[in-house]
């Protein structure tokens, strides 16, 4: 029985068609890499998984979604606020409880954010900014993570930190990624897009990252 | 373990100003003291329910007349606001733009009375002269703010007419044109108040109906009044425009004469103080006690109630704002409940808060919970429309909470900045509106202003307008310099 399956979908914006007949099945446990140029649709693939599992999602979008106007906590907090009651997230709107506080910590620890959790995220590093919304999403308790392109404001070192924390706190991982070296050493199932449509769909095991080129060509017309 | 940091500047000015709220709050004069208020209450319900437009023959022509004062006075006050806008670098300019513009329409009203009578010039320069320092100021900054860069590509040698023609006005047009047409709004509201004076327009029937219990002719006006304000962009043309001027200027009754000798007797003696017009050995000393007893009998408390009420109004006005916005943001109701909420919010802003104080009062008797319901409703209603409007640009995450919890996460924290902004850019409206409720017989400025206009002691009421002017532009500076620390920022579209 497979965690999300996509049978002949369709997808897009405004009437344009962006993704069409696709089909994909996606099992529980699996690290998968969505790879392809940037106007491909793995924004638009991504959002239809997405749709599909939304209840047990975390989603980590491209632009962030962070609320510039609050501290780190209360954005890693917002991971929750569907779980808790709405008294507790009014009272830790205003003055954030201990015990919430320090359940926020453990996440901002493994990120190394812990000394920015009372900082407004308008202050914060690119970074730092980016993995504020990595905390909310695993913060979150779904247990499916998907991600925009979640390394692309860090460095390298960073971006191999934040992919091991995904990868020993969410069960499942669909990430979208243009760094094609780091797509293969993180992901053990690469799926390609080109033009709407899947293209590729292998287990990375043993790709370099020249085996993508493919992908990326220009057309000829 | 890290420290929680001090409050931002932002909570501890929120919690600073709630502060000073309560504590006027706690010795403000609130309360219902009429025998049954509900019970009027319901009536006027019943009357507002059933209109009869057809209950006065005067509808019709005072809805003309409340147009044409509108009109004229806005549009006097727009070209006169132009070219003040272009001699903003003056100082001069300036601060007599903002001293015309801390006079309320009301109290410019009183004194035109006085040297014209009823004559349409009465309501006409009671507009035109404070919208005239407001629009001056405005247009200043949007010319201020337009793109300057194309000055660069400019042949050198190029006039100074010709460049203002080409690089600066086309920029600045739009913006004139959208302002314009909120100033004819505001215009609206104000002829229509200028019938509480005595002036023909929809005020001076509105007083008459209600006082009288006729709920269902009050109800008739102002339906009339919200669908000529709504229906505003079908009917104001630019086109049109030279027919409903031309036309404004021939209903006005202009048969009204006015005396030049009374005129010039008004300027040169009446507003004179009167131990001075006296004159004498003890002129001076007199003088001293004729300031001294304004200060301590009308000045003092009238100021005390002003300001008090002012920074009730302030804070009700900010809670109601982040009930009302709300209504009508897509990121938080449906289509149809969004209806309902443009309804109510467009009835609650196009309703002058002078309306709105007359109407409570009468259901409610004196204090001053008519002024800060009436004030707080009307402004609350005007910045929760633009706050409103402003959700619409805020670009949720796909997975973001929903209900109450989406709007104390996901809005208010985004929309906070830009509230406030507002509602400091308010603040002086607030408190020109707080004077000129005082006319309704609530002890602020305006109460002694109407009082002594009442006993023909002019010298006293041109005394008393001059230090609620010097008050409001107080109180524009203090807002100034909040706004600024803050940095909080209007936008030209808020204005």
């Amino acid at each position: 029985m497979s965690l999300i399956e996509l049978r002949d979908e369709s997808a897009g914006y405004n009437g344009t068609t962006i993704l069409s007949g696709l089909s994909l099945k996606i099992d529980p446990g699996e690290r998968i890499a969505l790879v392809g140029e940037s106007g491909a649709g793995k924004t638009t693939l991504l959002r239809l998984i997405h749709e599909k599992c939304a209840a047990d999602a975390a989603l980590m979008p491209q632009n962030l979604g962070l609320v510039q106007a609050l501290t780190v906590f209360h954005n890693v907090y917002m991971g929750r606020l569907d779980r808790y009651s709405l008294a507790r997230n009014i009272r830790n709107l205003v003055w954030p409880a201990r015990n919430d506080v320090d359940d926020v910590r453990k996440v901002l620890s493994r990120l190394r954010l812990e000394d920015k959790i009372f900082t407004g995220v308008g202050e914060l590093s690119g970074g730092q900014y980016q993995r504020t919304a990595l905390g909310r999403a695993l913060f979150n308790p779904g247990r499916i993570m998907i991600a925009d392109e979640p390394v692309s404001a860090v460095d390298e070192h960073q971006a191999r930190e934040i992919l091991a924390a995904m990868d020993s706190e969410k069960e499942t991982v669909v990430l979208a990624m243009h760094d094609r070296a780091l797509a293969i050493e993180f992901a053990d199932r690469l799926i390609g897009i080109r033009g709407g449509r899947v293209v590729m769909d292998t287990p990375s095991d043993g790709m370099t990252p020249e085996d993508l080129d493919e992908l990326y060509r220009i057309d000829p017309e | 373990m890290t420290a929680r940091p001090a409050p931002s500047p932002l909570a501890r000015t929120t919690s600073g100003f709630l502060l000073i709220a309560l504590l006027c709050l706690i010795f403000a004069d609130i309360a219902v003291t009429t025998v049954d208020p509900w019970g009027e209450f319901a009536k006027l319900l019943q009357g507002l329910i059933a209109p009869d437009f057809y209950s006065t023959d005067s509808l019709a022509l005072s809805m003309g007349y409340t147009l044409s004062f509108a009109l004229v006075g806005v549009a006097l006050g727009n070209v006169m606001g132009f070219l003040l806008a272009l001699l903003f670098f003056s100082r001069i300019v300036r601060v007599g733009c903002a001293f015309v513009r801390a006079i309320h329409e009301l109290f410019w009203a009183l004194i035109f009375l006085q040297m014209f009578g009823l004559s349409p010039l009465t309501g006409i320069l009671a507009i035109a002269i404070p919208y005239s320092g407001i629009i001056a100021k405005v247009y200043a900054e949007i010319l201020e703010e337009g793109d300057r860069s194309p000055l660069q590509s400019l042949p050198p040698g190029t006039g100074r007419t010709s460049t203002f023609m080409f690089v600066r006005l086309p920029d600045a047009w739009a913006h004139f044109r959208t302002y314009s047409m909120y100033r004819l709004e505001c215009g609206l509201r104000s002829s229509a108040v200028l019938g509480f004076i005595g002036l023909p327009t929809l005020g001076f029937h509105l007083e008459t109906a209600f006082k009288e219990g006729h709920y269902s002719e009050v109800s008739a006006l102002l339906i009339l009044f919200y669908l000529v304000i709504a229906s505003m962009r079908i009917w104001m043309k630019k086109p049109l425009l030279p027919v409903y001027l031309i036309g404004a200027l021939a209903i006005l009754p202009w048969g009204v004469t006015f005396s030049t000798s009374n005129i010039v007797r008004f300027l040169t003696q009446d507003i004179v103080p009167h131990p001075i017009r006296a004159g004498g050995e003890n002129m001076m000393a007199n003088l001293g006690d004729w300031a001294g007893m304004l200060l301590t009998h009308q000045i003092w408390p009238g100021t005390i109630a002003t300001v008090q009420l002012t920074m009730i109004a302030l804070i009700a006005t900010g809670f109601l704002t982040l009930v009302f916005f709300p209504l009508i943001s897509p990121l938080l109701l449906g289509r149809v409940s969004r209806s309902t909420g443009h309804v109510f919010l467009v009835v609650a802003r196009s309703t002058p808060e002078y309306l709105l104080a007359f109407f409570l009062l009468h259901l409610w008797g004196p204090s001053m919970l008519p002024a800060i319901v009436a004030l707080s409703l009307h402004n609350g209603a005007i910045i929760g429309h633009l706050i409103g409007r402003f959700t619409e640009t805020i670009q949720l995450r796909v997975d973001a909470a929903g209900g109450l919890n989406r709007y104390f996460y996901e809005i208010v924290p985004r929309v906070y900045r830009p509230l406030l902004a507002l509602l400091f850019y308010r603040w002086e409206v607030i408190m020109r509106e707080t004077a000129i409720l005082g006319m309704l017989g609530i002890a602020t400025l305006g109460f002694y202003i109407d009082s002594a206009f009442a006993d023909l002691r002019f010298d006293r009421a041109l005394f008393l307008i001059l230090v609620t002017a010097l008050l409001n532009i107080g109180v524009d500076a203090i807002s100034r310099t909040v706004r600024a620390r803050l940095r909080l920022q209007t936008t030209l579209e808020h204005r």
